[in-house]
């Protein structure tokens, strides 16, 4: 699950040591490529997250379960690696830039809103954490994290520019992965 | 390599200047593929020989000319221009080419004439981006005629003092530089005088994100981003972006009176 972030990392250590950019792959925008890349990372760990326990109860496939945390963490990593960037080489680490770009703009609001639902989530994912808050009152927070994959899928939407299909393909497998949870447990099974 | 093209330098700009592997590789060529690379990987593909441009409508002169003609029609220049993309990303390029103006006046604008249309190439097999629908085939752009009469507006047939690679639109394209990239066409076969604003893709696409007149302006923001600063290829952090790119003392007064929020 590292690799995604080990490969930039040393696409990165490269450019600084005087690699041109595009030879090492960040192309010739490596801020740019870079921003989108660990977005894109973070919205496919977030979707890989998500489909676990849809995968548990439909395939049972109960060997997943213990791929869901570091598949969140990792999805919040890539997010929080991806909100950095966009904030040192993009906003000029300036807050007040950072705050008038969420407040004008709502593809940088739900991009935010969506890092700003993951982060209890990943402060509270430790054992010791479900313990202290009680199982049922933990699982009613994580539950944020469906809204977290609808704000991120409109966000990626919001990106591009023109009709470009690929940010609706991870958009109707988040929605999928989201609907199927509202299906009764035992309607699933027998399907 | 691309043939070169002898030019006489008559615009320098005291800034340094994009590489020729970053101008080449780091493009928007949706005929190609919206990867920024996909042009330069994909638009081997297009045969820019035998191409004529037709020029047309509102004009005492319409006709056809070959490229190889038109190449000649006025003597080549090298102009230094910056380009400001809309997605908030600069270059600066030494373009070859010949102010549009001169093919304008050979073919002799009827007062009725008050915009001019311009067309791109057609066809799926050259231009395999055509295959998708993220805009409406081909791509057209326009400006105003006084727009397309200025000295600043060029026809660039060249970079670097060769011919243009086919990414960057060859054989023949518009450089618009004080307007954002998308208005700047590539590929050119038709260029038509007409005497209503004609419609222009991305305005097709967006209407509420991009304008006819798309003229740089770092106070006015695109819906999903601010267009106050950008980001000069090969730089790591953003620079402040300036009215009409820079160009504001030779095209402001083309706006004069006009509410720019408006007509953005």
């Amino acid at each position: 699950m590292a690799l995604p972030v080990l490969v930039l990392a040393v696409r990165w250590v490269m450019m600084i040591m005087g690699s041109d950019p595009r030879a090492v792959g960040l192309s010739a925008e490596p801020i740019d490529y870079t921003i989108n890349y660990l977005g894109l990372w973070a919205i496919r760990f977030l979707i890989l997250s998500l489909a676990i326990t849809p995968l548990r109860t439909w395939a049972r496939w109960s060997w997943l379960a213990p791929l869901r945390r570091p598949l969140g963490l990792w999805a919040f990593a890539c997010a929080l690696l991806h909100l950095s960037v966009y904030f040192l080489l993009d906003q000029l680490g300036s807050f007040s830039l950072l705050w008038e770009s969420v407040a004008k703009h709502p593809f940088i609001l739900l991009g935010m809103a969506a890092f700003t639902l993951l982060l209890p989530l990943a402060l509270t994912s430790t054992r010791g954490a479900i313990r202290r808050i009680g199982a049922r009152r933990w699982q009613a927070l994580h539950r944020l994290v469906y809204l977290a994959a609808i704000f991120t899928a409109i966000h990626f939407i919001l990106r591009v520019k023109g009709f470009q299909p690929e940010p609706w393909i991870y958009a109707g497998v988040a929605a999928v992965l989201l609907l199927v949870r509202a299906l009764p447990t035992a309607w699933v099974r027998r399907a | 390599g691309l043939p070169r093209l002898p030019s006489r330098l008559t615009r320098r700009l005291d800034e340094d200047q994009t590489s020729y592997d970053s101008v080449t590789h780091y493009n928007n060529f949706y005929e190609f593929g919206t990867g920024k690379e996909d042009p330069a990987r994909n638009a081997g593909r297009l045969r820019t020989r035998p191409w004529t441009v037709r020029v047309e409508g509102l004009v005492s002169k319409p006709q056809t000319i070959d490229i190889d003609r038109l190449i000649r029609l006025a003597p080549l220049e090298e102009r230094v221009y910056r380009m400001r993309c809309v997605e908030g990303w600069s270059m600066v390029i030494p373009w070859v080419g010949f102010p549009l103006n001169a093919l304008l006046k050979m073919v002799e604008p009827l007062g009725k004439a008050k915009f001019v249309a311009f067309e791109t190439l057609k066809d799926q097999r050259q231009m395999p981006g055509q295959r998708s629908s993220v805009l409406q085939w081909p791509y057209v752009e326009g400006l105003r005629l006084d727009e397309a009469m200025h000295p600043l507006t060029l026809l660039a047939v060249g970079l670097y003092g060769r011919a243009l690679p086919n990414q960057n639109g060859a054989p023949i394209r518009l450089v618009v530089p004080w307007k954002y990239g998308f208005k700047s066409i590539k590929s050119i076969v038709r260029i038509r005088l007409v005497d209503r604003q004609p419609p222009t893709s991305w305005n097709i696409s967006a209407p509420q994100e991009y304008g006819f007149y798309s003229n740089v302006n770092p106070t006015v923001d695109h819906p999903r981003w601010s267009q106050a600063r950008e980001r000069r290829i090969g730089d790591w952090l953003p620079r402040a972006t300036l009215p009409y790119n820079g160009y504001g003392a030779e095209v402001s007064q083309l706006y004069r009176g006009m509410n720019l929020k408006r007509y953005f």
